[in-house]
């Protein structure tokens, strides 16, 4: 477990962390489990669903799931803090919206993208400044804004489309390497996760991250700046979650108000099946993206058995169900309840 | 042989499959490539020039995905479609999102797409988000027809149009013209003042009404805005306004309903007519109770049927989607691809009291 973490003051940590007990953490947890399920799912499926196995397949398999990885790697790193970000779908709608206006009224791309990745940061450090500055609840101001940005994308955009954009991008936004299948935004995308799996795993701030969502106060009497962590990664989460939006919107060619409308409940999805306490301090983000290509791969086979839309939704809800209930269950059964609320008091008493 | 210029994903998709099929046979694990292996074969059929005669195959595999699912008017359009399949001893299938987006419905065209579709009928939800899914799965091999809302010319073989704005806006002037005797006021109820599509018909029926019908006077058009409380009102106010009123056209189901609901409840039913466009299911009570004589709809059904034989024609080779080829519709009768690859259904269908209870959407 990584409560662990949590009393320990952040800057020893990273010495003893990437021993042996990292290692047994990652098959101990749910972030290994999630991965074996996942590669059970694709064996299985490979083996008996027709046309799953195949380069193209794979092609349309990871298109699907690149945008909800992609937001899901900040998200994650909000969510360990104990915060979450609901707002990222409508992000990626107001960011493709003024993409789609911007790009209508004459402005070269070159010049739109680094304006929706500003708008983006904007975006996000309005949710940061009213959740630290103001101390509200992460969860009602992004119920806020969810709202709101979505609001916006419709008065930037309206029912219109946009859809003139250059073949050249939005070809590239769905080109694959070579003859493999696989799209070739999946290289900058592991770039991002190979980036976000040092910072969450091998730093001082990913530590920080721990002991935040274990106990505020704890990580605060350690030195931490939680607010300013925290404000900080509400602003990342949103310049990604812009840069999700005109990935998007080259993906489909299309700017439209309504793009990716429901999408944060795919990414916070993946982030819990992937083992991340949705209270905070704990999980990791190889499970993370194992729930993801498992939502997305498990979403995809059925289709291809032709699975009515309606049962694959309650598929996914039932899955999400049982990643959440089963290690309460096993921890219950083990006798100790998960120590996620009580521990806090005590702990923060000694310093 | 066009494909070698067009499709680079096709070639790409090729050495996709090989790379594909020496892992896959290492793991005894054939058939995952047979949607490619078919798109080979039939996506160089469609650079041959079309073929009237070619006898449509049995076992078409023939996909419906309508804009969302558990939508009666797609569930009726595809309810065409699938007696057509019948007809045509293909494989019916529907599929689709069960919210009408765009992007989910580039995955469900992805899956038809690995399956092996023949020939894929879709509505759009975005005329070019769809697109690029689609390309994929033409160069697989699959047909590609639209009906209801059309994607970018380019992106489908053809598109089933439901009707003409010339065939919308003279049914509707002759449904009027029916009931008050060719002679006497008419206003007109649309949606909002800026609507293309009814715009466009209220222009073609003052020209028309003015050629075939010079008794007939249309006074004025009012905005119900598509709210139902708005077209309500401006029924009452139409009424106030011009007592001689013979009759309401409203060329949007919304208008029209609420102006029915308004003329059952007040001293002019029977007295003024009302036409329009409208479902069989929202005017069934007002066509029951003599508030409305007749009014008019393109049939979905038909839709449908005319989308899968359509289909089944350009899978065969009768037809390759070029302006004036010609194919055999069932029940429907013949059809002509007319420019840009599209095909009208014909006139609307007129609903009455003899015929409405045959319809349920």
């Amino acid at each position: 477990m990584a409560l662990d973490t949590a009393p320990t003051p952040a800057g020893q940590v990273p010495a003893q962390r990437p021993s042996t007990s990292s290692r047994l953490r990652l098959l101990g947890t749910g972030d290994g489990v999630i991965t074996l399920v996942l590669i059970a799912f694709l064996l299985v499926a490979s083996f008996t669903v027709e046309g799953f196995a195949s380069t193209r397949n794979t092609g349309f398999l990871l298109l699907d799931v690149v945008v909800i990885i992609l937001i899901a790697l900040p998200l994650t790193l909000v969510v360990i803090t104990g915060e979450i970000d609901l707002s990222v779908a409508s992000t990626v709608g107001l960011t493709s919206a003024v993409m789609g206006q911007l790009w209508f009224s004459g402005l070269p791309l070159e010049l739109i993208l680094p304006i929706c990745l500003l708008l983006g940061a904007v975006l996000g450090s309005v949710n940061g400044f009213l959740v630290t500055r103001l101390g509200l609840p992460s969860l009602a101001v992004t119920i806020g804004t969810l709202a709101l940005y979505r609001g916006l994308a419709f008065v930037v955009l309206g029912d219109r489309a946009v859809a003139d954009f250059p073949r050249s991008w939005t070809t590239w936004a769905i080109s694959s390497i070579g003859s493999t299948g696989i799209p070739v935004v999946v290289v900058p995308l592991l770039v991002l996760v190979v980036i976000t799996g040092v910072v969450l795993h091998a730093t001082p701030i990913g530590r920080a991250l721990y002991a935040m969502g274990n106990s505020e106060d704890a990580a605060r009497f350690s030195g931490i700046g939680v607010h300013r962590t925290k404000f900080w990664l509400f602003v990342v989460t949103g310049v990604v979650s812009a840069l999700g939006g005109i990935y998007w919107t080259l993906r489909y060619g299309s700017a439209r108000a309504d793009n990716a409308q429901g999408l944060e409940l795919q990414v916070i999805a993946a982030i819990l099946l992937g083992g991340v306490s949705i209270f905070g301090g704990s999980g990791g983000l190889i499970g993370v993206i194992a729930g993801a290509l498992l939502l997305g791969s498990v979403r995809n086979a059925l289709q291809l058995v032709n699975v009515p839309s309606d049962v694959l939704n309650i598929v996914t809800g039932v899955l999400l169900i049982v990643a959440v209930v089963t290690p309460q269950a096993a921890a219950w059964f083990r006798g100790r309840r998960r120590p996620r609320v009580r521990p806090a008091t005590p702990k923060s008493a000694p310093p | 042989m066009n494909s070698f210029l067009t499709s680079r994903r096709v070639r790409g998709g090729l050495t996709g499959v090989a790379v594909a099929a020496l892992v896959l046979a290492t793991a005894a694990c054939g058939g995952t490539t047979r949607g490619e292996d078919e798109g080979d074969s039939s996506g160089s059929g469609s650079s041959a020039s079309a073929n009237p005669d070619a006898e449509i195959p049995a076992g078409l595999k023939i996909a419906f995905l309508p804009k969302q699912l558990n939508n009666p008017y797609f569930a009726v359009a595809d309810g065409g479609g699938e007696k057509a399949v019948g007809e045509l001893k293909g494989e019916y299938s529907e599929v689709g999102p069960s919210e009408a987006s765009a992007s989910s419905q580039v995955s469900y065209i992805n899956t038809l797409t690995q399956q092996g579709a023949d020939v894929i009928v879709t509505s759009a939800n975005d005329p070019n988000a769809i697109c690029s899914a689609l390309d994929q799965a033409r160069s697989g091999g699959a047909k590609v027809v639209t009906f209801d809302s059309d994607t970018s010319p380019d992106c489908r073989d053809v598109f089933i149009n439901q009707a003409t704005a010339e065939g919308i806006a003279q049914t509707q002037i002759d449904l009027m013209a029916d009931q008050i005797g060719g002679a006497g006021q008419v206003a007109i109820l649309s949606a909002t003042a800026n609507a293309t599509n009814q715009n466009a018909w209220i222009d073609i029926m003052k020209k028309y009404a003015a050629d075939k019908y010079p008794d007939m006077e249309i006074v004025t058009t009012v905005y119900g805005d598509d709210e139902d409380e708005k077209s309500f009102q401006e029924t009452q106010g139409l009424l106030q306004t011009y007592p001689e009123l013979k009759g309401i056209i409203s060329p949007t189901t919304v208008g029209i309903s609420a102006a029915a609901r308004y003329l059952s409840g007040s001293e002019y039913k029977g007295q003024v007519a009302l036409t329009g466009l409208g479902t069989p299911n929202q005017m069934r009570e007002f066509v029951k109770d003599g508030t409305v004589t007749a009014f008019a709809l393109w049939n979905p059904a038909d839709l449908g049927y005319l989308a899968a034989y359509a289909g089944a024609a350009l899978s065969a080779g009768q037809i390759t989607g070029a302006e004036g080829e010609k194919f055999s519709a069932g029940d429907l009768g013949d059809y002509e691809i007319g420019k840009d690859g599209e095909i009208v259904l014909g006139d609307p269908t007129v609903f009455n009291a003899d015929n409405i209870d045959d319809f349920d959407f």
